[in-house]
């Protein structure tokens, strides 16, 4: 039987299930095959904190929602176009998402009394009108899939948790994705049970075949490549393209990378990923506790590293004092807090940007650092290039604000070449600096950067002591003078303030908008997408986005009084609002959303349609 | 490997340009004086020692010391030592603090850079009280002390601080007191020659908050009486006559002090710092009173054990010696792994 094959720009498929039906894994897998074939891609996985809840329940549910286009996507999708729910909590818990009309693939299986009951259903919603208006296919996948796998030698247990690879060869039917590296993967990762690769292609298969052969699914769709800028690529999590950006940036400086890093989530990938580094003088040490893991890198920057550590809010928190040390030493230091919801131990698997003012203010004292922030998953590679840079260049520590949505959500990413990477390269100081040509002065500062020498021990005739107390200048001697403290303190600030930083740029295609929609971070993408759904609808709108917080791009002030109207969304409750109205005296406007996820960007398009009509 | 220059460094090499601002009398004068003259024994390099300190009276060491330094933060000298040490095994890295910023705000690191064993030489200045912020109790303060933050005595037990290291594993565990200049120096020295965490609690003198507290230490009249000096290979005999001795009574976990005269010869103890289990060097922790009497000091505990600083370099040698790459190749090799894909323009 020859199927139709529908055309479509653009699809968005959620994939939910339990949190040990391999809903990630197989989500990861689709996003590779579409990636294969050339469309643009978004991804939002989105799973419990815990490791395995109760099975069946509805805090149990994990998902993975890809958006795959013919053209190029900014956001992961607002709304499925596809669920496929494993079972009845996965339904319950995915539905209110679903616009009607959606096609909801079911695990009927897994539709029993008991798990109805365990999320509320008195009867099933296969049953009933809670479906009415979708277009369900019920599929007995568990039961199909021990039956493809009857002749293998595999337990039922082994058989049964390859439902996820039926499900992903339905789809991957559906949709027409070349499998070819899902079947590499496959034998990648069963290696030492050859038993299991054959049961699972065994299971992609039979979900493949079924697709192919059963009259329930009638349509078969093609998403043609998206139009890319030419060169390879690879799709990638905001927490490896992070991890990558640290190795570049120990490359192109010529220093070793020193990670001190204490597990957290959802930051520890990053340090799961450094730790296979070692080939390029990569040094990860996972620390007692997040203090120690800043003071390690901190050592290690003393001598001469490039020290990095990597936390999400509460571990900020406790590094705070440490931070405040490495800008009274004045030494190179990136600090990277991907953020989750707080406060407190808060949603640690969800996302939030309530960390700005943290990492704006969030020390004792005149404590100023710069602050980066990057705006997509891959730009998390670019952005922590650009951490590396400030603080090298400019000895000071430096926050890299991402967050769990940049984190773990993935996109393709154009692979840059080597050598068009930033040159982080530093001199440390080698001979005395003072005038008589034998002192050494471990706080006179370059004119230009404002920065002071980096003697590394080791380093003959340099010899000097450095501390927390409050240096005289030029001397780095303790001193209680009024007049150096408040010289100090100013130039610290100075020192941050005047780093030069790329002027924001503002995307007005027209040049006709009179609001503009300023973001920072993790919502460029729903605040892109809102705002060329508003163009494209005849409504001009400016989209400026901030990647350095501080210092602040100097151009910003007389952007934001160019526009008639200034629109800050955040994912906090109006952070960088407060700063800018402080900053610059406009009077911005917030629109603020705490979920624990990203906005989806109808919401902001319909928040700014409501800007639009009363400027 | 061929025989090491003699630099000729003295004392006055090691002595910085900043004035020394204990209070006067205080016992870290001492200290420094002996370290300063102990310093140059090492034959290495200035530029390649560097004293790392947290947050206390003591923690000022590093501003006199003409070497290289950092005055850190309250509690985390261990941790920022440890960057540096397993970073630049090539740098001698030496650890001060005080019985509050090790064993209060710092316990936590102190615990977990021994049982590491992290390169570092690290001296802990015990003068079981708080001196810089004016006479609170310590983590080492005897229970009942009276201070400003206890008027009417403090109620928390004191820690041990050789009976803590011990219990973190610590490879090199040893005690001695500010005014033995020359006793302070041997323990410095084995604690130098030691690859791994050296560990060694310096009683001092506070003569401001809590003068005394080491006296019968001290005193020529009651020293030979309270104090175990433990040599090791040596029976562990003490007192103006060696009237006393240290015994291992059968069916008994600990040491035990007796009259030499009438214990037989074999009973005796033997002292072996060399012994692997740490409960050996812990009974010897174990051994002194509340009024100071039966205080061993010397080397506790001198064991080999891969240090961290080894076990991280190797493993950074290890992962580079496949490497026939520029850094440059490896980096677009890395980059462009996993499933990646071309469009052609």
């Amino acid at each position: 039987m020859s199927k139709q094959i529908r055309q479509l720009e653009r699809v968005v498929i959620r994939f939910a299930g339990d949190s040990g039906d391999g809903m990630q894994l197989t989500g990861d897998r689709f996003t590779s095959e579409t990636a294969q074939l050339g469309n643009d891609i978004s991804t939002l996985p989105n799973f419990p904190a815990e490791i395995r809840a109760p099975a069946g329940t509805l805090p149990g549910v994990s998902s993975f929602q890809v958006h795959f286009a013919d053209y190029d996507i900014l956001t992961p999708g607002d709304a499925p176009n596809v669920l496929v729910a494993m079972n009845p909590a996965a339904l319950k818990a995915n539905l209110a998402d679903l616009p009607r009309g959606a096609d909801i693939i079911v695990n009927t299986d897994e539709f029993t009394r008991r798990n109805l009951a365990k999320v509320g259903y008195a009867s099933s919603p296969l049953d009933d009108d809670t479906l009415a208006g979708y277009a369900v296919h019920p599929v007995a996948l568990t039961s199909m899939t021990i039956g493809a796998l009857a002749e293998l030698d595999v337990s039922k247990k082994d058989a049964e948790r390859a439902k996820n690879m039926f499900a992903l060869g339905l789809l991957s039917w559906m949709y027409s994705r070349p499998y070819d590296s899902t079947l590499r993967f496959l034998e990648r990762k069963f290696a030492k049970r050859p038993e299991l690769v054959a049961a699972n292609v065994a299971a992609f298969k039979a979900g493949w075949n079924f697709g192919e052969t059963t009259e329930d699914f009638a349509v078969r769709y093609e998403v043609k490549p998206a139009k890319m800028p030419p060169g390879t690529y690879r799709n990638i999590t905001g927490n490896a393209a992070l991890s990558l950006g640290l190795v570049a940036a120990g490359v192109r400086s010529g220093l070793p990378v020193f990670l001190g890093a204490y597990p957290i989530t959802p930051a520890s990938d990053i340090l799961h990923e450094l730790s296979k580094h070692k080939r390029f003088g990569v040094t990860t040490m996972q620390a007692e506790d997040e203090i120690a893991a800043i003071g390690a890198a901190l050592g290690a920057s003393y001598g001469g590293a490039l020290g990095v550590t990597t936390t999400s809010g509460p571990g900020v928190a406790l590094k705070g004092e440490t931070i405040s040390l490495a800008v009274a030493l004045e030494l190179p230091l990136v600090i990277v807090d991907v953020q989750r919801a707080g406060p407190s131990t808060g949603m640690p698997t969800k996302t939030e940007q309530a960390d700005l003012n943290m990492a704006l203010f969030g020390r004792h004292g005149e404590a100023p650092v710069a602050v980066v922030a990057p705006k997509s998953p891959s730009d998390c590679f670019h952005a922590a290039l650009e951490a590396a840079r400030i603080a090298l260049t400019y000895r000071t520590p430096v926050i890299l604000l991402s967050d769990n949505y940049v984190a773990n959500g993935s996109e393709p990413w154009l692979l840059p070449e080597v050598d068009s990477l930033p040159d982080l390269r530093v001199e440390f100081a080698t001979a005395p600096n003072g005038e008589d040509g034998t002192t050494f002065l471990p706080y006179l500062r370059d004119p230009q950067t404002l920065a002071r020498p980096w003697a590394v021990p080791g380093t003959p005739g340099l010899e000097h002591r450095i501390g927390g107390l409050e240096k005289a200048d030029k001397t780095g001697d303790i001193s209680y003078d009024p007049a150096n403290h408040d010289y100090m303190v100013r130039t610290r600030a100075a020192r941050i303030e005047t780093i030069p930083v790329p002027d924001v740029e503002v995307e007005d295609p027209d040049g006709d908008a009179r609001v503009l929609v300023l973001g920072w971070g993790s919502t460029y993408g729903p605040i892109g997408a809102a705002c060329r759904a508003l163009r494209q609808r005849g409504l001009p709108v400016a989209q400026a986005h901030l990647r350095h917080l501080a210092p602040m791009p100097a151009n910003l002030g007389a952007v934001l009084r160019s526009y008639d109207r200034v629109v800050i969304p955040e994912m906090n409750l109006g952070q960088l609002a407060h700063v800018i109205r402080g900053r610059y005296l406009v009077d911005a406007i917030g629109y603020n959303q705490v979920r624990g996820l990203p906005f989806t960007a109808a919401e902001l398009e319909t928040m700014l349609e409501e800007v639009l009509k009363n400027v | 490997m061929s025989e090491p220059v003699a630099l000729k460094l003295t004392a006055k090499d090691f002595k910085s340009d900043q004035e020394v601002r204990w209070c006067p009398g205080c016992g870290d004068y001492a200290i420094l004086a002996a370290v300063q003259q102990f310093m140059p024994e090492l034959n290495i390099p200035r530029e390649n020692i560097v004293f790392v300190s947290g947050i206390g009276c003591s923690s000022r060491f590093p501003y006199y010391m003409n070497t290289y330094g950092m005055h850190s933060i309250h509690g985390r000298a261990p941790a920022i030592a440890t960057g540096l040490s397993v970073s630049r095994p090539d740098l001698s890295v030496w650890v001060v603090t005080g019985d509050g910023d090790a064993l209060s705000i710092g316990g936590n690191h102190l615990i977990h850079a021994l049982r590491r064993n992290v390169n570092l030489k690290i001296l802990l200045f015990n003068n079981r009280i708080y001196g810089l912020t004016k006479g609170q109790y310590s983590p080492t303060s005897e229970v009942g002390k009276i201070t400003k933050s206890t008027p009417v005595g403090s109620a928390d037990a004191p820690f041990n601080p050789l009976s803590l290291a011990l219990g973190a594993e610590a490879t090199f565990v040893g005690r001695t007191i500010d005014s033995d200049r020359k006793h302070l120096q041997s323990v410095l020295r084995a604690a130098a020659e030691h690859e791994g965490s050296a560990f060694v609690e310096i009683y001092q003198n506070c003569n401001i908050f809590n003068d005394g507290a080491f006296e019968q230490l001290k005193e020529p009249g009651t020293r030979d009486d309270y104090l175990i000096r433990l040599e090791h290979g040596q029976p562990i005999t003490f007192g103006k006559d060696g009237q006393f001795c240290v015994v291992h009574p059968p069916g008994g976990f600990g040491l035990e002090v007796r009259e030499t005269a009438s214990t037989p010869a074999e009973e005796i103890v033997v002292h072996d710092a060399t012994v692997a289990d740490p409960a050996y060097a812990f009974a010897l922790s174990r051994l002194p009173g509340f009024d100071l009497r039966n205080t061993p000091i010397g080397v506790f505990r001198s064991v080999r054990r891969p240090s961290y600083d080894s076990v991280v370099q190797g493993q950074l040698a290890d992962a580079r010696a496949t490497v026939s790459e520029t850094p440059e190749q490896q980096l677009a090799g890395l980059l462009g792994s996993g499933d990646t894909w071309t469009i052609v323009g």
